[in-house]
């Protein structure tokens, strides 16, 4: 297959993962997966697990990152613009549209009162997010302590969130050696944790 | 403004782990820094950003470009949210890393992974606190917390699609307000 074809069936195939993915992060691998693993064949299992680690844990979107990873995978650095670009367009176009409607609609009543129930919904999505979350991060004391840390940083000073992400990775760094200094037991992750491609396991960040 | 816009989100990019709400915080300090939005206007984008399929941090930054520049600044903003995970996935995909066999990055994911639950936690009580025009005990208030509960009861008892509980609250708000 020439070049060319290989990265419009990036940008078209990830277009179309795009869109059907609600609730972001997570909730995309099971698609991506299906898409790209056995659809189109473009990664085996074991990349596809390193895929899924890799982008959970690197900076910003799952979905970004797979894209990204995939694409590169395929067709170089043109293959990953090409994915990129594809998994961001739909949905670029749907925010857009979406503020466009609330422009227009922002004055009607009936719209005021649902836009005030959709208020309680994503706070609930907010904090079903922090509480998955919280199942994979809180593990001992000192970790339970950096949970509540930037809540209170937060609410009585004002300071760039920047320095307390910083700050995060430094006392992680900090801990762990500390941990072994003193030949205590370090545990990084949850042990029981499950594969995040099997299908009954709860996907952590699903909401994020 | 539209650099302003494009690099302040590339900043953002860079440090958006855990990626959608637990950029909020992050996303909100710099709106606030640059006098872009209101708390409210904030709070709207949040709100609109969740309803739209896809990443969340990648949408509120659409939405607050979108609102802050028009059409090119949501361009500007989304490009400089998803241009850092470009660039470091190719460099992690083009070393062949095996990220989870390095003990420094296992070491500083145990400190982040808590952080940014913190930064979610606050994200979700600064979402609720009341603007300065609504009392703790408004009718508002009382009936966010009524739908609230009752979402986390839904999304937690029986799995229920984000998308159909966004819709079920929609219509859940014409009743109550």
């Amino acid at each position: 297959m020439r070049r060319y074809q290989v990265i419009l069936q990036l940008f078209g195939t990830f277009l179309r993962i795009g869109p059907s993915t609600f609730g972001g992060g997570y909730a995309m691998i099971p698609t991506i997966e299906r898409e790209v693993m056995e659809r189109r064949n473009w990664i085996d299992e074991q990349e596809m697990s390193n895929l899924i680690s890799l982008s959970g844990s690197a900076p910003g979107g799952i979905g970004v990152n797979a894209a990204a990873f995939v694409g590169y995978r395929k067709a170089g650095l043109t293959g990953a613009v090409a994915a990129v670009l594809g998994i961001t367009l739909p949905t670029f176009l749907i925010a857009i549209v979406l503020s466009f409607l609330y422009l227009f609609f922002q004055d009607n009543i009936k719209v005021q009162a649902a836009l005030k129930g959709i208020h309680g919904a994503v706070l609930a999505l907010i904090l079903m997010a922090a509480y998955r979350m919280s199942k994979q991060a809180v593990l001992d004391i000192a970790t339970a302590c950096l949970t509540l840390l930037p809540v209170l940083i937060l609410f009585s000073i004002s300071i760039s969130p920047l320095y307390i992400i910083g700050f995060g990775i430094l006392a992680g760094i900090l801990l762990i050696k500390g941990k072994k200094y003193l030949g205590m037991k370090v545990c990084t992750e949850r042990e029981n944790k499950l594969a995040p491609d099997d299908p009954d396991s709860d996907y952590s960040e699903y909401y994020i | 403004m539209l650099w302003n816009i494009f690099f302040t989100f590339l900043k953002i990019g860079f440090v958006s782990f855990g990626g959608g709400y637990a950029v909020i915080p992050v996303i909100q300090y710099e709106v606030s820094d640059h006098a872009w939005l209101t708390s409210s206007q904030f709070q709207q984008a949040v709100a609109l950003a969740s309803m739209a399929p896809g990443s969340i941090a990648t949408n509120i930054a659409t939405l607050i470009g979108y609102k802050t520049a028009g059409i090119l600044g949501a361009v500007s903003a989304t490009l400089g949210m998803i241009l850092p995970s470009l660039v470091i996935i190719i460099c992690l995909a083009s070393l062949f890393f095996r990220i989870q066999h390095f003990t420094w990055v296992n070491s500083s994911l145990y400190g982040l992974r808590p952080v940014v639950t913190g930064l979610i936690l606050y994200a979700a009580i600064h979402f609720f606190l009341p603007d300065q025009t609504e009392t703790w005990l408004s009718w508002h208030m009382i009936g966010t917390v009524l739908i609230c509960g009752a979402s986390i009861v839904l999304l937690y008892k029986y799995k229920l699609h984000p998308l159909i509980l966004i819709v079920a609250a929609g219509a859940g708000g014409i009743v109550l307000f």
